[in-house]
């Protein structure tokens, strides 16, 4: 009887540390997916942790970056049109957060050199929030943001 | 195999402007079922795109992109005739790969 319940917890423990391992990104997971997948980034709730996933230091507000073809008020959150224009020079990358979204990182968009900083997308909206267009430069963050209202919500079941 | 992609590829003057829809559910990990259990997470993490073998976008996505995710976006340099190929992968790993001509 004791030496099973010693078994059941050796494995117990044994269990735990291969998580905290695999938590700590010392077991990578072989699949391409995996590996190009920023999992830090979009396990983050504010923009200062986000920023520090993704490597950065804290932005400056811009008016180089614009929203277009986004809507004030998003009658369902599900489906919430996302469009963002940056004349930052040397726009590298965009990124979109949700502040109030359970993960507040919906994407981010590399931009290679001879690609427009201008990009339209959809996304999905929890609650009404405000909208951050984060936008790496030559090296360094700018952001705008945009409150959007939503009627009904595009997360819960 | 999941559902192929639309891509229309277009050109407008000097650039490429590309609109694509693709077919994927996108569910967040967030919902329940009618048994109150969570429906896991299903959605596409990582998103390529490429002209003549130059990589043109890249994205990483989380499930807060909409179901059936839309992306339009603007290339210089391309021409009619020449494709545009695109790659998602979700978290299963599966993958997808497209390709469109530009007219």
């Amino acid at each position: 009887m004791n030496t099973q319940r010693r078994q059941a917890m050796k494995a117990a423990s044994a269990w735990t540390l291969v998580t905290l391992v695999a938590a700590a990104g010392w077991l990578k997971p072989g699949d391409a997916a995996a590996e190009d997948w920023n999992k830090g980034a979009f396990d983050t709730h504010s923009m200062d942790e986000t920023l520090k996933a993704l490597g950065g230091s804290p932005p400056a507000p811009s008016k180089d970056i614009v929203f277009f073809s986004t809507p004030d008020i998003a009658e369902n959150g599900a489906v919430v049109p996302i469009g963002i224009r940056s004349s930052v020079p040397k726009t590298e990358s965009i990124a979109i957060l949700i502040e109030k979204n359970p993960n507040m990182l919906a994407a981010v968009f590399d931009i290679p050199p001879g690609t427009d900083p201008s990009l339209s997308t959809r996304i999905k909206m929890g609650q009404t929030s405000d909208v951050y267009a984060l936008v790496k430069a030559d090296g360094k963050y700018y952001v705008a943001s945009k409150e959007i209202k939503v009627t009904l919500g595009g997360c819960g079941g | 195999m999941p559902d192929p992609m639309k891509i229309r590829a277009n050109l407008l003057g000097d650039s490429t402007e590309v609109k694509v829809l693709m077919s994927h559910e996108m569910e967040t990990g967030q919902r329940k079922d009618a048994q109150g259990k969570t429906i896991p997470a299903w959605f596409i993490q990582t998103v390529k795109v490429t002209h003549a073998d130059k990589v043109v976008l890249a994205a990483q996505w989380g499930p807060a992109v909409s179901k059936n995710p839309f992306l339009s976006f603007k290339f210089e340099g391309g021409a009619k005739g020449d494709k545009v190929r695109i790659t998602w992968i979700d978290n299963h790993g599966d993958t997808r790969t497209d390709e469109a001509t530009i007219a």
